[in-house]
């Protein structure tokens, strides 16, 4: 396949950046999308041009590095990671244009690269439970119900890519961090700190600059771990009982 | 005489080896024995009990005056990370990713083992020892592995009080599978994403540390050096990979917890950013590289599809539980529609060869028995250059037996998965497997302590060689990284700083100054090279040779042809690499570029490894030495011994490595012949 490329290049955080146009050819179908960006690499650095910077490391759908806008959809246009989007999903001559996150909270650092650790702030202000190594009790001492257990897995798979933010038209975590929230409030491992968490965690995603939820769905159709639109009904419901409670 | 290595109080069961042939003669030199100076003594049971209290004690005052750097943030490096933090240690954490959640050990799938034996099936601490020191043909060390074993129980405790969902069954207890060959039910999993709930669960661990001001994290920052003052660790340079500056953090000790480097093969299951520099600079400056030519290759990947891959994905093992695999008896038939080659045309050559195992048989068989199969020209699937590299896993009979639907039940995301990568629906046409390098047994070396040689460096993780042998089982890598940071470091970093206060250093103190040199020197010749190729194409090149010559089966042959090869490839690194860009900003080239240039030698060091050891056994298999039908054979009077490779100095430049033997001695297990027919 033969393909334009619009990307956006951007030296760094202070620069202004803006949309290049580039050719490639010699795209084959089985490729990702990020093999082919591999590829167009390749040429650049042959023509003594600066290789495009974007994020990878697992390849494999897991680790939540990849991100990109693909033709303005967040990982592109199926419901999966942008490592797991493979070539066959686009048509020879098309035009696809490529931007970073965005979202004031995700800063770029170089072309489609930006800053995620507002997410890793948002998580040490509560996303965890506090279980000090060596005292923990046997683990079968208190079962969890199946259906339980259930939901707090099928949430706690997110991967912390930030997809649900670039789609959101209010930049807001909610989806993000309503998994969290469910996951551990499921369990009774995570009741001590349940009211405090929440609290915490919403004072920190807004300290952080991300926008209210304002029940779009753009994040759940966006996020490639389907991630329910519901955990963020649970995290309101969790808010407004702890405030109700003094939390 | 065996037992003259060791300490008094144990009865060998074995002879100390005495290496006969040196194939690689001429490569290295040799050097003293090695000996573990902190090898406990007494009844295997209560090693590990004894060892914990005779370990000094630190104050808690006194540990919020004591630094500590860890880099690597997986299993190993994060459960240490959030351990030493919460017990009052001053910590630094280092990845190169943007955050910490997003180590390597994220992408693991199965399952951990823990002997909590809550099946009744006759499971012990003692078994779980037993099968893990067979399952890597008697080339660990046997006191490591069994406090693997009796730690395992707690990893799962403690897993559980930070919210790990693992599987759980109808009562609400929880449910464990067994794996790998394995007679009892020992694996504890989450769904496919094992190794993604262990990691969040460790990761978040740590983030409260983070919140509590003991332990500060780096993350796009990599280490570039290790620095040694007055033979002690005492520190690391590390580059801001986002505004490109050259950092020094100063320690009274440096973890190590960086995770294997089977990307020296460039292709792997490995993330892309998996490396091997800051073991490799370790080493560099005198830790010893032990047993770097163990590769453990999985039998069951997705195949390589063209030249552009980047990386390969693993599928899980369970499929051959139902799946047959073949190939076509006629090389003709290769190109065409599996559908269409009727049933006398195929060759289910596992069931051919291994009548009482069949599909099932051990992973390095499977592995090998494929490349052979595509080696004969009998491979399907696309071309990659001239070859055709992969085999059919089919599902054919499996659909008949239980329907569609009952296959989906079983596999259903895995078939997903492989519909997403290949474009091929598993369920009309057979599925296309081959193997690929999935884990490293090798590392730095260490003692029971995990620490390395050089006094006040610790290794953990996948980094270090000490528990697996030659072989690794499934599920076993998850436990040996979590055990390690939580329950082994926090132990034995505490006796090592019990000699403190430590003497003071700063960034002035000469060994310094050299250190953050040689890394700003290595960055300038990098960029000033200004020849035409990229870094990536020496990796793929390197990674060709390595997986050719040192893949599944080695000979004498191919590794001398590799190693010529190999160091072609180095003198034409240094002299043709092109990386643009500059040194102050995000670079990915540069960071390639030093990646590279340590895979090289590292890949030079694997095949002298390999060369030397003149036996077959686990991960290696060296095709001199096998049985008259092909099994790999072990040679336990000359090669029962752990290769320790100190640095000898650049090989363009007449430099050798040196290899330091430490003997195996078993005083719990009897060795024995892994049998499979
Ligand atoms: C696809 C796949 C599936 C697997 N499935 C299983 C399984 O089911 N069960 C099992 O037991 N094992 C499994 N394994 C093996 C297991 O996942 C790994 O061996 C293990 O997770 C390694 O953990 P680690 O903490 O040692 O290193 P890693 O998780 O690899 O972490 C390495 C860390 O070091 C950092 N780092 C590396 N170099 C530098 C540097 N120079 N500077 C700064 N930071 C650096 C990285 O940023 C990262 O944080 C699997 C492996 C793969 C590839
Ligand atoms: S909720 Fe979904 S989209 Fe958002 S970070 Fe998690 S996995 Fe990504
Ligand atoms: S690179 Fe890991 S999820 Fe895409």
């Amino acid at each position: 396949m033969n393909l334009t490329l619009k990307i956006w290049r951007q030296d760094g955080p202070d620069d202004t950046g803006g949309i290049h146009t580039y050719e490639v050819s010699g795209i084959s179908q089985d490729m990702s999308f990020l093999e082919m960006l591999d590829v167009l690499n390749e040429q650049l650095n042959e023509k003594g041009e600066e290789p495009v910077a974007f994020d990878s490391d697992c390849r494999e759908g897991i680790c939540g590095m990849c991100s990109l806008m693909i033709n303005g959809e967040a990982h592109g246009p199926e419901v999966t990671t942008t490592c797991q989007l493979h070539m066959r999903s686009f048509s020879d001559g098309d035009t696809i244009t490529i931007e970073p996150w965005r979202a004031e909270p995700f800063p770029v650092i170089k072309d489609l690269v930006v800053d995620r650790s507002a997410f890793d702030r948002i998580i040490q202000s509560g996303g965890f439970v506090s279980a000090n190594t060596g005292s923990a009790p046997e683990a079968n001492a208190a079962p969890v119900p199946r259906d339980k257990a259930m939901r707090a897995f099928n949430v706690a798979t997110c991967i912390g890519c930030g997809a649900c933010v670039a789609a959101c038209p209010n930049g807001s975590a909610s989806l993000f961090l309503g998994a969290k929230i469910t996951h551990l409030g499921e369990l009774p491992q995570g009741q001590p700190e349940r009211w405090t968490r929440v609290v915490d965690m919403v004072g920190q995603h807004d300290h952080e600059g991300f926008g209210g939820c304002t029940n779009i769905g753009e994040c759940a159709a966006a996020c490639p771990k389907e991630i329910p639109l519901d955990v963020i009904s649970q995290l309101n419901k969790d808010l407004r009982t702890a405030l109700k409670n003094g939390h | 005489m065996a037992g003259s290595t060791l300490h008094d109080g144990l009865t060998p069961l074995n002879e100390a080896s005495v290496q006969k042939s040196d194939d690689a003669h001429g490569y290295y030199t040799l050097g003293d024995k090695l000996v573990d100076p902190v090898a406990p003594v007494g009844p295997i049971a209560e090693r590990w009990t004894t060892r914990k209290f005779e370990n000094r004690l630190v104050n808690p005052a006194n540990r919020r005056k004591l630094d500590v750097i860890i880099v690597g943030t997986g299993l190993a490096g994060g459960a240490a990370a959030a351990t030493l933090g919460e017990a009052g240690y001053n910590v630094k954490s280092f990845c190169y990713q943007d955050s910490p959640r997003r180590a390597h050990s994220i992408a693991a799938q199965g399952g951990i083992n823990a002997a909590k034996n809550y099946k009744e099936d006759g499971d012990s601490t003692f078994r779980l020892f037993y099968d893990t020191v067979k399952g890597g043909d008697y080339r660990s060390r046997e006191s490591n592995v069994y406090r693997l074993a009796e730690v395992s129980a707690n990893i799962i405790d403690q897993c559980v009080a930070q919210g790990v969902p693992f599987a759980r069954d109808y009562g609400g207890l929880l449910d464990n599978r067994s794996f790998g060959g394995v007679q009892v039910s020992r694996t504890f999993y989450a769904r496919g994403q094992t190794g993604q709930q262990l990691l969040i669960g460790a990761y978040q661990a740590m983030e409260r540390q983070v919140a509590a001001g003991t332990v500060e994290q780096f993350t796009r920052h990599e280490m570039l050096e290790l620095v040694v003052v007055d033979g002690k660790a005492r520190g690391i340079i590390a580059r801001d990979m986002v505004t490109g500056e050259i950092e020094t953090h100063l320690a009274d000790v440096v973890v190590l917890a960086t995770g294997g480097y089977g990307n020296v093969f460039f292709l792997s299951t490995n993330a892309m950013g998996s490396n091997v520099t800051a073991a490799w600079r370790a080493h560099r400056k005198g830790a010893y590289m032990a047993n770097p030519c163990y590769t453990q290759i999985h039998p069951t990947c997705i195949p390589v599809s063209g030249d552009h891959q980047s990386k390969l994905t693993l599928m899980s093992e369970s499929l051959r539980n139902d799946g047959r695999i073949w190939v076509p008896k006629k090389k003709e038939d290769c190109d065409k529609d599996p559908r269409d080659i009727p049933e006398e045309d195929r060759d289910y050559y596992l069931e051919r060869i291994y009548p009482s195992f069949g599909n099932l048989v051990p992973r390095d068989i499977a592995s090998r028995q494929a490349k052979n199969m595509c080696d004969e020209g009998r491979g399907v699937g696309p071309m990659v250059g001239d070859f055709r590299r992969g085999v059919y896993l089919d599902f054919t009979d499996a659909i008949k037996r239980y329907g569609k639907a009952g296959v989906e039940e079983k596999y259903d995301n895995l078939f997903d998965m492989y519909e997403r990568i290949t474009g091929e629906n598993p369920y009309e046409v057979p599925m296309r497997i081959y193997p690929a390098v999935h884990y490293v047994m090798g590392g730095l070396w260490v003692d029971y302590h995990l620490q390395s040689n050089i006094p006040g460096l610790f290794v953990s993780g996948e980094a270090n060689f000490s528990d697996h042998g030659a072989n690794r089982l499934g599920a076993s890598a998850l436990m040996q990284g979590l055990a390690d940071g939580y329950f082994v470091l926090p132990n034995t970093i505490r006796d090592y700083l019990a000699d403190g206060p430590f003497e003071k250093i700063d960034e002035s103190h000469e060994a310094v100054v050299e250190a953050k040199r040689s890394v700003q020197e290595r960055i300038d010749r990098f960029l000033s090279i200004d020849g035409t190729r990229s870094a990536d194409s020496y990796h793929k090149e390197l990674g060709n040779i390595m997986w050719e010559y040192c893949g599944m089966e080695r000979t004498e042959e191919g590794l001398r042809k590799a190693i010529d090869l190999i160091r072609e490839l180095k003198a034409d690194f240094w002299s043709n690499l092109k990386v643009l860009g500059s040194a102050d900003t995000l670079n990915q080239s540069l960071e390639k570029a030093g990646r590279v240039a340590d895979f090289i030698e590292l890949g030079e060091l694997m095949c002298i490894d390999a060369l030397n050891r003149r036996e077959s056994c686990g991960g290696h298999f060296r095709a001199e030495s096998q049985t008259d039908d092909g099994e790999a054979l072990r040679h336990d009077d000359e090669f029962a011994y752990v290769a320790a490779w100190e640095w000898g100095g650049d090989s363009l430049e007449g430099g050798q490595p040196v290899l330091h033997k430490e003997d195996l001695i078993y005083t719990a297990i009897e060795m024995k012949q892994r049998s499979y027919k």
